[in-house]
């Protein structure tokens, strides 16, 4: 069991920005994210495109600032539950609250703070009827272990740089690897398109542009999929794997079913007092809550988190005295590995 | 014609139709609208903002009869990568109300299923 004072839940921003606010009260910060890295949309979404109102950036790409981020809250040693999504909540009899993962990693702590954003971002899947009937029975929305491909025959569908990009890692270990997209044009970088482009020419993928998937068959698991084509109708592929990589967009998920009050796809706060939620202990702070006159914008959820760490701050230390607020700018700012960040002391020199 | 109002009409997703007041002189977009009208629950539409990023704002464009601004190469990549396109598909974020859109009809495309 990972035991933390505040386990965060949700790396974008705000909870990364979350734990410099605890760590300056010295709380320490356990984070879990169903994405692979921290970054939330940032990272997933537009990590390329510059952000305009985070204060004393004029401009700052998206990828930049969790970078900066990472950077400024690395004094305070976060640990990470990464590639897993937090599915149930537990609370115990000493008031502190076990959250378990899709992958059972369990998490121990008196605070948790839901900073999930839109959700957790999800594979989307083609709208093919019985696409649900095949799950995990030869239809994969992500790539986990690609040797589970070995020898198999695959199809794998879309057109962006994860369809492109698993169709020519897949070469060297399927059987066969047929790549479909329903346009001619590809947007995936430009190496990638090369390289493809060179595996056709070899026969070691087998391109179908302008087609769709639109039925799968097989009578356990997969054994054939139908590809329509624009204009030369229809065929049937024998295949044992078919993966369709169409991007993920994110859901509220597991979340929704915490016991929290829920409004418009949104967790309610109380945003005159500290952003907790209807469950004691349970704080929601930037995109995913709501409050009269609530902006989804990164730079309230700084403020929001800012201020629910005052909170978690009593509920961790109930018989604490009263805290002070202290200014970076007067107190610097020591990590919990001992290294003080402080004002370099001004070098003065007689003149003589 | 109210001064800086046009009317749009918009199928929501349950196939009911609006026929709804929108504005042109607040720099705001169909799917803009589609969110302040609250035609389609919060957290289905608008996903990525508005940057042409997610296709939570498909829409069909029902009228052939007025002229929608060209498509952007972002606009039809994510088009591209998106479900239920059709023809006159289009990214509700990238169109712009303006005075001469008045009498748009637009249909909300199907929300995208999304998986473990």
């Amino acid at each position: 069991m990972i035991k933390t004072d505040i386990l965060i839940i949700g790396a974008g921003p705000v909870g990364l920005f979350t734990v410099f606010e605890a760590g300056l009260l010295k709380l320490r910060c356990h984070l879990i994210d169903a994405l692979p890295v921290p970054g939330g949309q940032l990272a997933e979404i537009y990590p390329k495109k510059p952000i305009y109102d985070i204060p004393g950036y004029p401009s700052v790409l998206a990828g930049d600032l969790i970078s900066n981020l990472e950077e400024q809250i690395a004094p305070f040693q976060p640990t990470y539950t990464l590639g897993e999504r937090a599915e149930t909540i537990e609370k115990l009899e000493d008031g502190t609250f076990v959250v378990t993962t899709n992958k059972g990693t369990q998490h121990n702590a008196p605070v948790v703070a839901i900073a999930g954003g839109l959700g957790s971002f999800e594979p989307r899947k083609p709208p093919i009827k019985e696409i649900g009937d095949y799950e995990d029975k030869g239809v994969e929305y992500i790539i986990r272990e690609p040797n589970f491909y070995k020898d198999k025959k695959v199809i794998v569908a879309g057109g962006g740089d994860s369809a492109l990009d698993w169709s020519i890692f897949l070469t060297d270990i399927a059987k066969e690897v047929t790549l479909v997209h329903r346009r001619t044009e590809f947007r995936g970088a430009l190496d990638s398109v090369e390289k493809v482009k060179e595996l056709v020419k070899k026969g070691k993928i087998n391109l179908l542009t302008e087609s769709e998937v639109i039925a799968i068959h097989g009578k356990d698991k997969v054994e054939s999929v139908t590809v329509k084509h624009a204009s030369e109708g229809n065929k049937i592929i024998e295949v044992d794997h078919f993966i369709p990589l169409f991007g993920l967009s994110p859901k509220l998920g597991p979340i929704a079913n915490w016991g929290l009050e829920i409004e418009k796809n949104a967790i309610v706060v109380d945003n005159a007092t500290d952003y907790s939620t209807n469950i004691p202990g349970i704080f929601a702070i930037g995109d995913v809550n709501t409050y009269p006159g609530k902006l989804k914008l990164i730079l309230c959820g700084f403020h929001e988190a800012t201020i629910m760490v005052q909170s978690a701050y009593k509920i961790i230390n109930p018989d604490a005295k009263k805290l002070v607020m202290k200014y970076t700018t007067v107190s610097g700012v020591t990590g919990f590995d001992g290294v003080k960040k402080e004002q370099q002391k001004a070098v003065t020199t007689k003149i003589q | 014609m109210e001064e800086n109002t046009i009317k749009v009409t918009v199928v929501d997703r349950n196939g009911k139709t609006h026929e709804i007041d929108a504005p042109t002189d607040m720099n705001m977009n169909i799917m803009e609208l589609v969110r302040a009208y609250e035609l389609a629950p919060e957290g289905t539409i608008g996903i990525c903002g508005g940057m042409a990023m997610c296709a939570s704002c498909q829409c069909y464009i029902e009228t052939t009869d007025i002229e929608l601004p060209e498509m952007s190469v972002e606009e039809e990549d994510m088009l591209d990568q998106a479900f239920y396109v059709k023809e006159n598909s289009r990214l509700g974020c990238q169109i712009f109300l303006k005075d001469e859109l008045d009498g748009l009809k637009v249909t909300l495309a199907p929300e995208s299923e999304v998986g473990d």
